[in-house]
């Protein structure tokens, strides 16, 4: 009998341990996570408008039917990455995912304060590789530090009544986001 | 021999508790984290990397990409102020002020996070799109068949969410009680 009372005693605890290992496994294991979803309709490091938020289209849960999307899915192992993303008229914001969807960094026009968010993304050991130059490390340079070598970048732009959705897109469209390497190094005057 | 089917017994009940735990928490959520007011809960570390656990299965299991701090914060309903689940229905009004905001939207989705199709192809409001009284507060009807106003259509399904996002706002962890956020109430009118 004695014998039984702990089975079941011993059960329940080691359920305790099976529901938190499972809990922080889940991220990991997880087939249809947003990344997961995402992934095979985006190019590494390139700019992709994201399906209209509308019933049939929507490639994610919970997207905001009033704002135009895009990714750029990121790979920062051949270098960092620079973001270039025009704001549009009403409400435009960057947010930056790892290949786990954790927000880890989001910033929007305002914030930003200018007509373009300007950003560099990079991984810690990148941007403490960077020299130290006063040319370089600028005030004006916003520096971004990915925890994961590869995420996701989801640009949006608000159309804040359903005829200014157009607009929205097309500011979405003149996005981009490429290895530095490939950007040329602007000049200061 | 007795000892196997106690172990088997053992494994067997570990299995059930925890998984069903599991299941359980990223399907329904805990209160951990979460910022309640009136019907509206919002998880304001959800857009950082200091996201609990439990909120990260729910959004592995869910697929949604949750929105960063810096841009906004999302309150969700699923019942009205006196406790009652939405239902498709009936005739739900919306109405009062939100906090301080940019822009905020307000949408329908059914329980797992699809719009609601419908000939208008209305989804929701923008602070922008709603019609407000003098004093600036709104009040939005949300039912199955044409009101007048600020109409959301539900297509009559039976169980759905509101969502709220305020975008560039000062809601978020510090934000504590309705003191500082300001929610509309979700009241239940009749029922077709």
């Amino acid at each position: 009998m004695i014998r039984w009372l702990f089975a079941i005693l011993g059960g329940i605890l080691l359920g305790g341990v099976v529901h938190l290992v499972s809990v922080l496994a889940l991220p990991r294991i997880a087939s249809q996570d947003a990344y997961a979803r995402l992934d095979p309709t985006l190019k590494v490091n390139t700019v992709m408008p994201l399906p209209d938020a509308v019933p049939g289209t929507a490639p994610m849960p919970f997207m905001d039917p009033a704002f135009a999307s895009a990714a750029c899915k990121y790979d920062l192992s051949t270098g960092s990455i620079k973001l270039r993303v025009p704001v549009s008229q009403a409400y435009t914001s960057v947010s930056f995912y790892t290949n786990d969807d954790v927000a880890y960094y989001a910033i929007n026009d305002r914030s930003a304060g200018r007509k373009v968010i300007e950003l560099d993304l990079m991984t810690p050991q990148q941007k403490a590789a960077l020299p130290e130059d006063e040319d370089i490390t600028a005030a004006d340079r916003l520096i971004i530090e990915s925890p994961t070598p590869t995420g996701l970048i989801v640009m949006r732009a608000l159309a804040a009544e359903p005829g200014l959705m157009a607009q929205a897109k097309t500011a979405l469209a003149a996005a981009s986001c490429k290895l530095q390497t490939e950007v040329s190094q602007p000049r200061r005057r | 021999m007795r000892l196997i089917f106690v172990l088997i017994l053992t494994m067997a009940i570990a299995t059930v508790v925890g998984l069903g735990l599991t299941w359980n928490t990223a399907t329904r959520g805990v209160e951990i984290g979460t910022l309640t007011i009136g019907p509206w809960t919002a998880r304001p570390r959800i857009g950082t990397s200091e996201i609990d656990p439990y909120a990260r299965a729910a959004v592995a299991r869910s697929g949604e990409l949750p929105i960063g701090a810096g841009d906004g914060i999302t309150f969700r309903a699923d019942a009205d102020t006196a406790g009652k689940k939405l239902d498709g229905r009936c005739d739900v009004i919306v109405s009062g002020v939100t906090p301080p905001a940019r822009f905020w939207t307000l949408t329908v989705y059914d329980t797992k996070g699809k719009l609601v199709a419908n000939t208008l192809n209305r989804y929701g409001f923008t602070s922008q799109e709603v019609v407000r009284a003098s004093d600036g507060s709104f009040t939005v009807r949300i039912a199955p068949r044409a009101r007048a106003g600020n109409w959301l259509p539900t297509g009559g399904i039976s169980r759905y969410q509101l969502l709220l996002r305020l975008y560039d706002t000062p809601v978020g962890v510090a934000t504590r009680s309705q003191k500082d956020a300001p929610l509309p109430s979700i009241t239940m009118a009749g029922c077709s």
